[in-house]
């Protein structure tokens, strides 16, 4: 563990690189894709901190390299080059079930097409992260029963995803990546099977999630929704090209 | 404890698969299960059959016939007969401590016995009290044997073989009638208990009257006996006891105790040996056989896994995402794997339990040879363990495999997957 919380030191030697006091910290990651017969380099040596409470776009055209980036964020896949701290803790050559476990507890995921388990119903798949954790009977129920009463979904509890609109499945995978108090939210395209009423009704509560002090990270190619967002980062053939404040 | 409840929901909570193909695998495998499990049993009714075939001729006994001398011994020529007599029942017991019983006996393979209008020829044999136990020729139930008072005072009572008895008597209880023995009327005493007998010299005990050896002698003036039949203290000592028996009765007639041809030897004791490791050979194998066909079977589960883990890739990567570590993931298909395996061993023991009830039925009833011999199949405890045992490896194995594959691959390729 280093400097997790002391921001005494220059985060400016290190422009983007792992700054002191960054939640992710990722530095010269590389990702190439062996296929066998081609290699694709999916990433470039990239740098990207990101501090607590940030509310950060990645944005960029499909195949540039974000979703591998997000994927890497996330522990789903592993960098084939660089260092990547979470926490302060390096994740390079943690073992799988470690991983699992840094998923569990420190991030929470939201997709694009809710990713949600059709034969559970909203409750089960927002208990799943807890029964992982090895949460007890009692929290689980408590937690569950709260969050799903925060997405306003109370009265779907007992509802299938199939019985589900768009936006509320999205609300089920929202409230299941909360589930575990994770430190960081990473949602990948999450409006982007929804229309625009459910979509923005989405980002409003990650705006809420945001004002109550979590750390989001948003994969989009959407213009409109990253200027919702604080920080625009945008990855271009594998390369972080832009990093700026929205205004 | 909370893993294994993890898993369990997993379980429950996955995606079921397709019910066309999981009806066909779990009908391999109790194809497999009733195959293992009527060649398993029909082993060991046929195990079991031999074993009381063999308790019907005695066991662990040896036969003593009369020989020949083949080596010249103490100034003696070869090719003398040897010929033993009843004391020397006594002087073998006595020279012999490895020998715990012993008996001579007499055979007369056609004297008239009549009972009225009925005349029969058959063979009557004369025997000492000891031959019971030793030949297992146990009287049923209102009769006895022969005892030594019948021996010492040379009474005239006949033990009569149940078939034989049956040919004399009819339906009707003989004990307590008289029956006419070459001419000479015999008390009858007992009935022998039908019995299985695989082995037999002389014909079978069911076929033939029997009397105590002194009256034997007696009636039809006779010294030699025709066997001697005895019982070592233990089956170890078998061949100890042989060897002394050889000094003790080659000081008396003067042979060489190393004469293999002065008096010839069947020995039951090796006899049921040898049968022991062809049985456990024949179960072996058919066991063999049965756990091939459900090896089979257990092909075809490890296949539907593997075509349900494909199916549910996405859905394992979920779980990854939301953190599950590989155990929960690869106990939860494992589970499944065994639930299949077990589904389809439960309906196979179901129908091969039937099945084999059925044949012992039916065998009940039969009354060919063949049949007798093969015995009644049987289900027995370590058939039973070892086929239970044998499904619950191959639900582990054919699904381990595929959740093996199914937590090899990472998270993000999984939810990439279409």
């Amino acid at each position: 563990m280093f400097g997790n919380g002391t921001n005494g030191k220059n985060g400016k030697d290190k422009p983007n690189g792992a700054a002191d006091g960054a939640i992710i910290a990722l530095a010269g990651v590389r990702k190439v894709y062996d296929t066998g017969a081609v290699k694709v380099e999916a990433l470039r040596k990239v740098d990207l901190a990101i501090k607590r409470n940030e509310f950060v776009a990645i944005v960029g055209p499909s195949g540039s390299g974000k979703s591998t980036l997000m994927n890497i964020i996330g522990c789903l896949d592993t960098a084939t080059e660089g260092s990547y701290c979470l926490r302060g803790e390096e994740v390079a050559g943690m073992s799988i079930d470690r991983l699992a476990d840094i998923r569990n507890r420190r991030i929470g995921f939201v997709f694009q097409n809710f990713n949600l388990l059709p034969q559970l119903t909203a409750y089960e798949n927002v208990e799943m992260p807890l029964l992982f954790k090895g949460a007890p009977a009692r929290e689980r129920r408590e937690r569950v029963e709260t969050l799903l009463g925060e997405v306003g979904l109370a009265d779907r509890m007992q509802h299938r995803p199939v019985e589900l609109s768009g936006g509320q499945m999205q609300r089920v995978a929202i409230a299941r990546a909360l589930a575990c108090e994770p430190d960081i939210i990473l949602a990948d395209e999450p409006t982007g099977n929804l229309d625009s009423a459910a979509g923005g009704d989405i980002i409003g509560k990650f705006e809420e999630l945001w004002a109550k002090g979590h750390t989001l990270v948003l994969i989009t190619h959407d213009a409109a929704i990253a200027r919702r967002t604080r920080r625009v980062v945008r990855v271009q053939d594998g390369a972080v090209v832009s990093d700026e404040a929205v205004a | 404890m909370a893993a294994l409840s993890l898993i369990v929901r997993l379980f429950r909570g996955a995606a079921k698969i397709q019910r066309k193909r999981m009806i066909l695998t779990v009908t391999a495998i109790a194809w497999g299960t009733v195959a293992i499990i009527l060649l398993l049993s029909f082993g060991e009714g046929l195990k079991r059959s031999l074993a009381a075939g063999r308790r019907g001729l005695g066991e662990n006994i040896v036969i003593i016939w009369m020989g020949e001398t083949e080596k010249a011994y103490a100034g003696l020529p070869a090719g003398r007969p040897i010929r033993l007599v009843p004391e020397d029942v006594d002087l073998v017991l006595a020279g012999v401590p490895e020998i715990a019983s012993a008996a001579g006996e007499m055979h007369n393979w056609n004297v008239q016995l009549v009972n009225g209008r009925t005349a029969l020829n058959k063979r009557v044999v004369g025997v000492h009290p000891a031959y019971e136990e030793l030949r297992t020729t146990y009287p049923r139930a209102g009769g006895r044997y022969i005892d030594e008072l019948d021996q010492k005072l040379k009474r005239r009572v006949v033990f009569l073989g149940d078939e034989l008895a049956k040919a004399l008597f009819g339906a009707g209880d003989p004990v307590g009638q008289t029956l006419l023995v070459a001419d000479t009327p015999f008390t009858v005493i007992g009935v022998l208990q039908k019995k299985k007998q695989m082995g037999m010299y002389g014909g079978p005990d069911a076929d033939r009257a029997t009397i105590p050896l002194s009256t034997f002698e007696a009636m039809f003036g006779r010294r030699t006996l025709s066997n001697l039949v005895y019982q070592p203290t233990r089956n170890a000592l078998a061949p100890v006891a042989k060897r002394h028996l050889m000094e003790v009765l080659g000081a008396k007639y003067r042979f060489d105790p190393a004469d293999t041809r002065a008096l010839q030897f069947w020995d039951t004791i090796r006899d049921a040996k040898m049968m022991n490791a062809i049985m456990i050979g024949l179960e072996a194998f058919l066991g063999g056989i049965g756990a091939l066909t459900l090896i089979i079977g257990g092909v075809g589960v490890a296949n539907i896994m593997f075509a349900t883990v494909t199916h549910r890739t996405r859905e394992i990567g979920v779980q990854m995402a939301l953190g599950a570590r590989r155990l929960y993931i690869t106990g939860s298909i494992v589970l499944e794997s065994l639930a299949l395996t077990f589904a389809g061993g439960v309906a196979g023991i179901g129908v091969g339990v039937a099945i084999v009830q059925v044949l012992a039925a039916v065998q009940a009833h039969a009354k060919s040879e063949a049949m007798e011999i093969l015995g009644t199949p049987t289900i027995s405890l370590p058939i039973a363990v070892a086929t239970v045992t044998l499904l619950g490896l191959i639900g582990m194995l054919a699904g381990y495999f595929p959740a093996r594959r199914a937590v090899s691959i990472q998270p993000a390729e999984a939810l990439r997957f279409e």
